[in-house]
């Protein structure tokens, strides 16, 4: 078990390596589908982005709405897959870590293989479990997304495991 | 004729939609506390544990198991002698969604147009209404909560008479497999055989949301339900993908005649937690 605190930088980044058991405290940023859609349209436009790419944590997750007596709703990653179309412009640009469910494409494989960069997977459908390690939300950006919106998370021991280091080794074969 | 107000149809709705939510089926919960002791890879039953973990803490605390609540199917059975009343039956359900999804804190997760303009209708209807009359006084609602990281991986393919039994168990099983840790694993699949193109997509989901510790009633599906679970099995896929003896916790199929030229399969692929409940109106 090894704990980390974000930013993850690239030099921490080349100390883990794919099957890690790896528990995250620090700051993280909530997009999938939809955010992910506009962030692109952004940076072909020139916009200055919501959140700083460098060194950024990126989880793939779209939350239950939190109840008020509560910190945070249900947030298990969702299915990777979908975001790898806009995966490998942002580990361009400065991503360090994206965290979801399942396979990647060859394309964000090899983008995490040029920027040292890494892909970690949190247990699909422990959303309860997963929520609890949020201690702090805001909606950044894109509210009206609902779910969707772009929310920074500070997590503690937030359980991950390396799906894909910085050599391209992949977890699932 | 026996009346029953829709208003009861609606509150009934309401609360399922969140109890399914909150707790996992007796069924599944079984089944996954009988994976989690039999799992001989550490990293798979440590995976187990932290499911169980989650249920336990989803239960107790009124937070969904998944943060994917999923989308509402509805099966009905209308018995014939019964009159519905107080308003429209599709508004009730529907209502009975839109309420148990604001009162639960569940997540609003459908859009209004699939392909343009993907605008989320942020109440979680409309919900897929199924509904059949049958013989009768009462009204038995079945609910499923779908989750689409699963759906996402289902599969449908008309096979050909003679590819027979062979063939179905090739197409589930490649089905599993393309799945693999997207569906969040261990899985329950749902297959349907028979029917039409359509039909056999409906057979394979009412199969996801049968009691997954009943065999088919049929001796010879119940046995390729058992050959095709222990196949599975054998994928070496595991829990989340991470390897091990638990890909799937159950397989059920339901089948239905067909045509002479035909021999459609589906297969709907369901996550560890398969949210169902069903409840009868008398």
């Amino acid at each position: 078990m090894i704990k980390v605190t974000t930013p993850i930088t690239k030099k921490l980044c080349e100390t883990l390596q794919v099957g890690d058991l790896v528990y995250i405290t620090g700051t993280i940023y909530t997009a999938r589908d939809a955010a992910h859609k506009r962030l692109t349209e952004m940076i072909n436009q020139g916009i200055e982005l919501p959140f700083d790419l460098k060194d950024a944590t990126i989880y793939y997750v779209g939350p239950t709405p939190t109840p008020p007596n509560k910190t945070f709703g249900s947030a298990g990653p969702t299915t990777s897959a979908r975001m790898d179309t806009y995966a490998g412009k942002l580990y361009d640009l400065g991503v360090s870590v994206t965290i979801g469910k399942g396979y990647r494409s060859k394309a964000v494989q090899d983008a995490i293989i040029k920027n040292n960069a890494l892909y970690m997977v949190a247990i699909g459908g422990a959303g309860a479990l997963l929520g609890k390690c949020v201690k702090h939300a805001e909606v950044i950006a894109f509210e009206d997304l609902g779910t969707e919106a772009i929310q920074r998370l500070e997590v503690v021991d937030f359980p991950v495991t390396v799906a894909i280091d910085g050599k391209g080794r992949m977890l699932y074969e | 004729m026996k009346p029953i107000s829709v208003n009861i149809i609606r509150d009934k709705v309401c609360t399922m939609v969140q109890d399914i939510n909150f707790n996992y089926p007796k069924d599944i919960r079984f089944l996954l506390d009988e994976a989690t002791h039999n799992e001989r890879n550490p990293l798979g039953k440590t995976t187990l544990k932290l499911l169980q973990e989650n249920a336990d803490i989803a239960a107790k605390e009124h937070i969904p198991v998944c943060q994917d609540t999923g989308m509402v199917i509805v099966f009905l059975k209308i018995g014939q002698n019964v009159q519905l009343i107080d308003g429209s039956l599709n508004e009730a359900i529907n209502e009975g969604v839109r309420q148990g999804y604001e009162q639960g804190y569940l997540r609003k997760s459908i859009v209004d147009d699939p392909l343009y303009e993907r605008i989320n209708t942020k109440d979680n209807t409309p919900c897929i209404i199924y509904s059949e009359i049958v013989d009768g006084e009462q009204v038995e609602i079945e609910i499923g909560t779908k989750g689409f990281g699963s759906e996402n991986m289902s599969m449908l393919q008309m096979l050909k008479p003679a590819q027979g039994e062979q063939g179905v168990i090739d197409t589930v099983l490649n089905a599993i497999k393309q799945a693999g840790p997207n569906a969040c694993p261990p899985m329950v699949v749902g297959v349907g055989i028979g029917g039409s193109f359509d039909y056999a997509a409906v057979l394979a989901k009412k199969a996801t949301l049968r009691d997954a510790t009943m065999a088919n009633p049929n001796p010879k599906y119940a046995q390729l339900e058992k050959t095709l679970l222990t196949e599975a099995n054998k994928l070496n896929i595991g829990p989340q993908g991470f390897k091990g003896d638990t890909t799937v916790l159950a397989i059920n199929i339901e089948y239905f005649p067909t045509h002479i030229a035909g021999l459609p399969v589906a297969v709907n692929i369901s996550c560890h937690i398969t949210r169902h409940a069903k409840e009868v109106i008398q």
